[in-house]
């Protein structure tokens, strides 16, 4: 990571090192809240100033901090950041807040933050470590806007709670697929997006653990 | 450097400075946003109980919201006797204080309710409940009552307003439950909703509540069509939770005995 330049670390995370896509990280969250886009809209926003502020407050101490405790100094820093980003949200956005009920609290243990704080806060000065939270907030942003969009357009009807397909139980013609409104589909579209995203870029393609051999033995049946 | 900042006395200092700097931080933002968040929780109440209520304006601002609600009498009724009672007496100075939900888990304030009897599965019941009433020129126009009990994966908490008649359904609605979105969470589509309007709770002699969820729709020339709904589809076990509750509520173990008492004029 040495010499990472601003834009690069700003920009890498959304598409070229993507923490859902590429690393598989914060997926159980990627699960949870996106049924609407309003709702994941204010997660992304949390995730985004949790990882930020917490890589900042983890560089900013990185020298400081012995190697013996170093986790549950970033637990510590993070799980206050998460604490008083669920306060804010209670106080001013107190509708979505109980949407996203336990959600918001469970950022505490999004792998993204805590990977961040550890793979790259410990190692790199505060300036670039509080970009590189805001990167791999919007690459994860990036993910939950596009399964939201699906999620809340096909298994509602409707984007941001404004009606575009009308639903049949509500006098239209559009029979709502309950399926994306329940958490599993969100596995199915983050599946397909990754699909998506490796065959435009080819190098984000996993090298096979082992290869087909060719089936030589006939066998009677 | 590592050997200089991996010392025990070092760990320590470090783990205590960073304990009281981020407590601090923590019970400042907690403390400071503190009159906010309550603000936004009564609101949140209001905003449910004028909306059961068949009175919330869509749109409405919270002043609005706040001026609506003003019209509205808090009293609290003791379930048992269905008398009011004086807010004192469960140790609050205002009624919209007390918090029958946290006097259901405190033994001195509720009582078991047999399992027999607990068709809403709720367990405890507090002594003392907390109703909304609304009068216009001395006549009883609204009476809005605290309901919960158990769909299939939540406790559903809401409220449920009856007209004057104290047998007409104004309205229903949860504010609070954990029902399959798209499924039993239709409970909060307000199509569903409008459907318990008019509805009817008692029978001619007020026996016993007769609320029903029923499949395939309520067809206009059903018997007792007025105390029966269209189930929702897809989520028989949270509108059976629904019926139970609904009908709890409004039975003798409920808010029946004041009811009795409020068409009575006895309080």
């Amino acid at each position: 990571m040495a010499g990472a330049s601003a834009k690069q670390v700003l920009f890498e995370p959304i598409f070229s090192n993507n923490p859902i896509a590429l690393q598989i990280l914060g997926i159980c969250s990627a699960l949870a809240v996106t049924t609407s886009m309003s709702v994941s809209i204010v997660m992304c926003l949390a995730v985004i100033a949790v990882t930020a502020f917490s890589n900042l407050a983890v560089s900013l101490v990185r020298t400081q901090i012995p190697g013996s405790i170093r986790i549950i100094v970033q637990m510590t820093i993070i799980a206050s950041l998460v604490i008083v980003v669920d306060q804010i949200l209670k106080a001013y956005a107190y509708e979505i807040s109980k949407q996203l009920s336990v959600f918001v609290g469970l950022i505490i243990t999004n792998c993204i933050v805590m990977g961040r704080a550890e793979g790259f806060a410990m190692t790199n000065p505060p300036f670039l470590s509080f970009l590189d939270g805001i990167g791999n907030g919007l690459g994860y942003s990036a993910i939950l806007l596009f399964v939201a969009f699906f999620r809340e357009l096909l298994g509602a009807g409707s984007l941001f709670g404004f009606t575009l397909l009308t639903p049949v139980n509500e006098g239209g013609w559009y029979v709502t697929n309950g399926l994306l409104l329940l958490p599993p589909s969100a596995f199915f579209i983050i599946g397909l997006a990754i699909w998506g995203l490796r065959t435009w870029k080819k190098e984000q393609v996993e090298e096979a653990d082992y290869t087909l051999s060719a089936h030589k033995v006939k066998e009677a049946f | 450097m590592a050997k200089a900042k991996d010392t025990v006395s070092r760990t320590i200092m470090v783990a205590l400075v960073l304990s009281i700097v981020f407590s601090v931080v923590v019970s400042t933002a907690a403390v400071m946003l503190r009159p906010a968040q309550i603000q936004n929780q009564n609101l949140d109440i209001k905003t449910n109980i004028l909306s059961a209520a068949g009175m919330l304006e869509s749109g409405a601002s919270p002043q609005e919201i706040e001026d609506t609600f003003a019209r509205f009498d808090v009293r609290l009724v003791d379930l048992d006797s269905g008398t009011f009672v004086e807010p004192s007496q469960v140790g609050v100075q205002d009624p919209m204080k007390y918090d029958m939900y946290k006097a259901a888990s405190d033994p001195e304030m509720s009582t078991n309710i047999p399992s027999s009897e607990d068709k809403a599965g709720i367990k405890r019941r507090p002594n003392v409940a907390k109703v909304y009433t609304l009068s216009e020129d001395g006549e009883l126009v609204r009476v809005v009552l605290p309901v919960h009990g158990y769909g299939l994966w939540s406790t559903l908490y809401g409220f449920i307003s009856l007209e004057g008649d104290l047998n007409t359904i104004e309205g229903l609605g949860f504010y609070s439950h954990a029902e399959t979105p798209g499924l039993g969470g239709e409970v909060d589509n307000p199509r569903w909703k409008a459907l318990w309007h008019g509805k009817e709770v008692y029978d001619d002699n007020y026996s016993e509540p007769e609320i029903r969820l029923v499949k395939g729709g309520v067809s206009p020339d059903a018997r007792n069509k007025e105390h029966k709904i269209d189930a929702l589809s897809g989520a028989t076990l949270t509108s059976r939770g629904v019926q139970q509750l609904v009908n709890y509520w409004m039975g003798e173990r409920g808010f029946a005995p004041f009811l009795k008492n409020l068409r009575e004029g006895e309080v």
